[in-house]
């Protein structure tokens, strides 16, 4: 593979609410035993990117604590492997990473030290499965400066105004791109995944940044996109972000279809860090349709729709229905949870309940006792 | 190298052959156990939570599921820079032809270099044949303060089972005296489990000079009794935990079962003294809409849509909807299509049973070629094996290799029958 990797892993949402207190989006835990960072890191590793970088910023405690060995994704190499870029201190520096175009300025050495010859940029946060060669083969015959991965959203529930939009002529080159809008004029969304050489983003970098720009989306590509070929690559297959609670959940139970699953069950894998749990375990009283369920869990009680993760209890007398429970978690004797997102290490006492609406979940924090 | 206190080396090169067609194609330690793991993960975990970092895993009997197993020792924390992980193979030595491993310590004894590279104090003998935890820490702990020169791993067993064992007799502080193989009228019932801590140079003296004598040295008939012979200090040490030899079709099958009871005797699921294992796959297990699992267990990524009762299955095993599977154990990658009834099986990883077979009914006849192998009721199908549709199949059958419906006359198969079809040889 003729590129590099850079995820762009330091965002938080203020609308996942407390989900997202304690840990950055990509970390979050995602289809039973996945982070959301595992997608994009395993993306770029099964398309034989040889060295990636990860930016992380904002709470990154479990980020790191996830990759703290690369040798899930084969990323534990003596030539390339993975880079983890944090912010720092130094003699001229002692900013915190002023926008996504600054975090990599700050990492600039990275790419002024690597040969290969592009550069190819996803965020951390997206579920999806790609091979990156198809997207740099179109960047490439298409002359590109910069290629933006993008997906038609007409008639899906997502909300166009969310994203930044592209609009495209026939040859799919972008002819405007406008961040967030009011009022979109296209339903093409950019999915935050860029392809770039690697001699031009550090001449725009070092364009932008000493002047004040510090945004990759604003300042490097909306800024560039008249004087640049900047197109745009549509992708037809499973993709979603966590930008909301609600999100968030849908992405979950995505995975409770067949057609979602099959991005975990076909080859080549998602990765992720292993726990070395026990197998599932059901006992006489269980009861469990239409869920997932990772290792280490015992259920005697009922599960209907839901996504359980690692080591969760479900006691006897139980219903756990269109919910995530989340690692760690236990639930007592006689409880009902319904149309909720239940976080690590939660207890639910016997007889408790915890009941959202269907399109308003009810998030339990980390580590509550109920 | 650096020096070690004590390494360990593990027996993993029998075949186990009363594990039938268990073990064709793998060796006994590398036979799947409790739904994701190899009976080889028990030791391994245990070297690994006693902080014995350094294991050499001696193979023979058909390696190349146990290789792969192994690798570098990753899934252990056993992949490191100084000692970790190495696969011992029989291979030829200095201008001599190679042999094979005759004896458990002929395997010890053409191993010397490897041992002697680390300098260890002492050295942990362990086979890759049984279920269970134990410190070898503390065990080490007793052989230095009883100044042993071997310290043998113990069971109580009952009187009457003691004559199937090695038995040790020894006198009120666990000294032994004298050593029995499988005793007509044991005097104690203290059994060897196959655990040893060798002080290595006495080892090391006694391997070499038994070599001389015995072309098929073996620790039970030759070395124990030779260090007994000459004097040396040799201690049993009681193991009072959970222990299980898994060496038959009813024993493998039950100690399995084992494992699915609401509270079992043998727990997984405590974080203390984890067993790891070569995860192939992380995923998280489906329950379809229409399922029904009660009372088993199930392994990362399998997709169960039909019912499920009283089983152990593996990772990535695929039951389709309408597909019933009671008291058996299912291994990885094997799909069961619709409308099957699976009862008292064990099915071998990487096989594929048909639409509608019925398997494990009618008498339960010994099977006729192998009645001491199979006779307990339960069918085995072996590894990359293919049962067609629409045949039923008796009990203490066996299956394996790709067959067809001619391979069952009217459709069936009746008990006690097998159908063993070779693979091409790979030349």
């Amino acid at each position: 593979m003729k590129a590099i990797g850079i995820i762009m892993a330091g965002g938080n949402s203020e609308r996942l609410k407390q989900l997202c207190t304690l840990r950055a989006i990509s970390a979050m835990p995602v289809a039973s035993s996945f982070r959301a960072i595992d997608f994009s890191l395993s993306n770029m590793s099964n398309s034989n990117i040889k060295k990636v970088a990860v930016i992380t910023q904002y709470n990154s405690r479990s980020l790191h604590d996830h990759l703290s060995s690369a040798k899930w994704w084969d990323l534990d190499r003596k030539q390339g492997g993975l880079f983890i870029f944090t912010p720092f201190l130094s003699n001229d520096n002692s900013f915190w990473f002023r926008g996504t175009a600054d975090s990599i300025y700050q990492n600039i050495s990275f790419l002024k030290r690597s040969n290969e010859p592009y550069v190819i940029i996803a965020s951390g946060d997206a579920i999806y499965k790609m091979d990156f060669h198809d997207v740099l083969n179109y960047h490439i015959s298409k002359g590109a400066d910069i290629t933006i991965v993008c997906k038609d959203l007409a008639g899906t529930d997502r909300d166009i105004r969310d994203f930044g939009v592209m609009e495209l002529d026939e040859d799919m080159r972008l002819q405007h791109f406008e961040e967030k809008p009011l009022e979109p004029k296209s339903s093409i969304a950019s999915l935050g995944m860029y392809v770039i050489s690697r001699s031009l983003l550090i001449k725009l970098l070092e364009d932008a940044i000493p002047n004040g720009r510090y945004d990759l989306v604003k300042d490097i590509i909306i800024r560039n996109s008249k004087e640049l070929k900047v197109y745009g690559y549509k992708f037809d297959g499973y993709w979603t972000t966590l930008n909301s609670v609600n999100a968030y959940m849908k992405a979950n139970m995505d995975f409770l279809t067949e057609e979602v699953r099959s991005i975990l069950t076909t080859q080549p894998y998602i990765e992720t860090k292993p726990k070395d749990e026990p197998p599932a375990k059901y006992n006489a009283s269980a009861s469990v349709s239409d869920a997932l369920i990772a290792s280490g869990t015992i259920i005697d009680g009922s599960v209907n729709h839901s996504v359980l993760f690692r080591k969760v209890f479900v006691g006897k007398d139980s219903i756990v229905d269109n919910s995530i429970v989340m690692e760690s978690t236990i639930i007592g004797k006689g409880c009902t949870v319904k149309n909720a997102i239940i976080d690590k290490e939660v207890v639910i006492s016997d007889g408790k309940s915890v009941i959202g609406e269907p399109d308003n979940p009810i998030v339990i924090p980390k580590g509550e006792i109920v | 190298m650096r020096k070690k206190e004590m390494l360990a080396m593990l027996l993993a090169g029998g075949q186990g052959s009363r594990l039938g067609i268990l073990t064709k194609d793998k060796a006994k330690p590398s036979v799947a156990f409790g739904g994701k793991y190899r009976i080889i993960d028990f030791p391994m975990s245990n070297c690994v939570n006693s902080g014995v970092d350094t294991v050499g895993v001696l193979t023979q009997y058909q390696p190349l599921i146990l290789n792969q197993h192994i690798g570098i020792g990753i899934p252990w924390d056993l992949d490191r820079k100084n000692g970790g992980a190495a696969i011992l193979a029989p291979h030829v030595k200095g201008g001599e032809q190679g042999e094979w491993y005759s004896g458990t310590a002929n395997a010890i004894y053409q191993n010397i270099g490897y041992i002697d590279t680390y300098n260890p104090e002492y050295v942990l003998i362990l086979s890759g044949d049984h279920i269970y935890k134990m410190d070898y820490s503390n065990m080490l702990a007793f052989h230095k303060k009883n100044n042993c020169d071997v310290t043998i791993a113990v069971l109580e067993v009952s009187m009457d089972e003691a004559s199937r064992f090695g038995i040790m007799n020894a006198d009120e502080n666990d000294k032994i005296y004298e050593f029995e193989e499988k005793p007509e009228h044991p005097k104690s019932n203290l059994a060897s489990m196959g655990i040893y801590i060798f002080t290595w140079d006495k080892l090391r003296e006694a391997l070499i000079e038994d070599n001389k004598v015995h072309a098929d040295s073996d620790f039970g008939k030759h070395i124990i009794p030779m260090m007994l012979n000459k004097g040396m200090t040799l201690y049993a040490y009681r193991f009072k935990d959970y222990w299980k030899d898994v060496g038959t079709i009813e024993s493998y099958w039950a100690a399995n079962m084992e494992l699915i009871e609401t509270l079992p005797h043998f727990n997984l699921y405590e974080d203390f003294w984890k067993i790891y294992t070569n995860n192939e796959s992380q995923l998280p297990q489906y329950t379809g809409k229409n399922a029904d699992i009660k009372t088993s267990i199930i392994s990362e990524g399998s997709s169960i849509l039909g019912k499920v009762h009283h089983s152990v299955i593996s990772t990535s095993v695929i039951i389709e909807e309408g597909a019933e599977v009671r008291d058996s154990i299912i291994m990885e990658h094997c799909i069961i299509r619709k409308g099957c009834v699976i009862d008292r099986c064990i099915i071998d990883q990487d096989t594929e049973i048909g639409e509608n077979v019925t398997m494990g009914v009618g008498d339960d006849v010994p099977n006729e070629d192998k009645p001491k192998i199979y006779n307990t009721g339960i069918t085995v199908v072996g590894n990359n094996t293919v049962v067609p549709p629409n045949v039923t199949i008796g009990k203490n059958c066996v299956i394996y290799g790709k067959t067809t419906a001619e391979d069952y006359p009217e459709g069936r198969l009746e008990s006690g029958k097998s159908v063993v079809i070779e693979k091409e040889a790979i030349l």
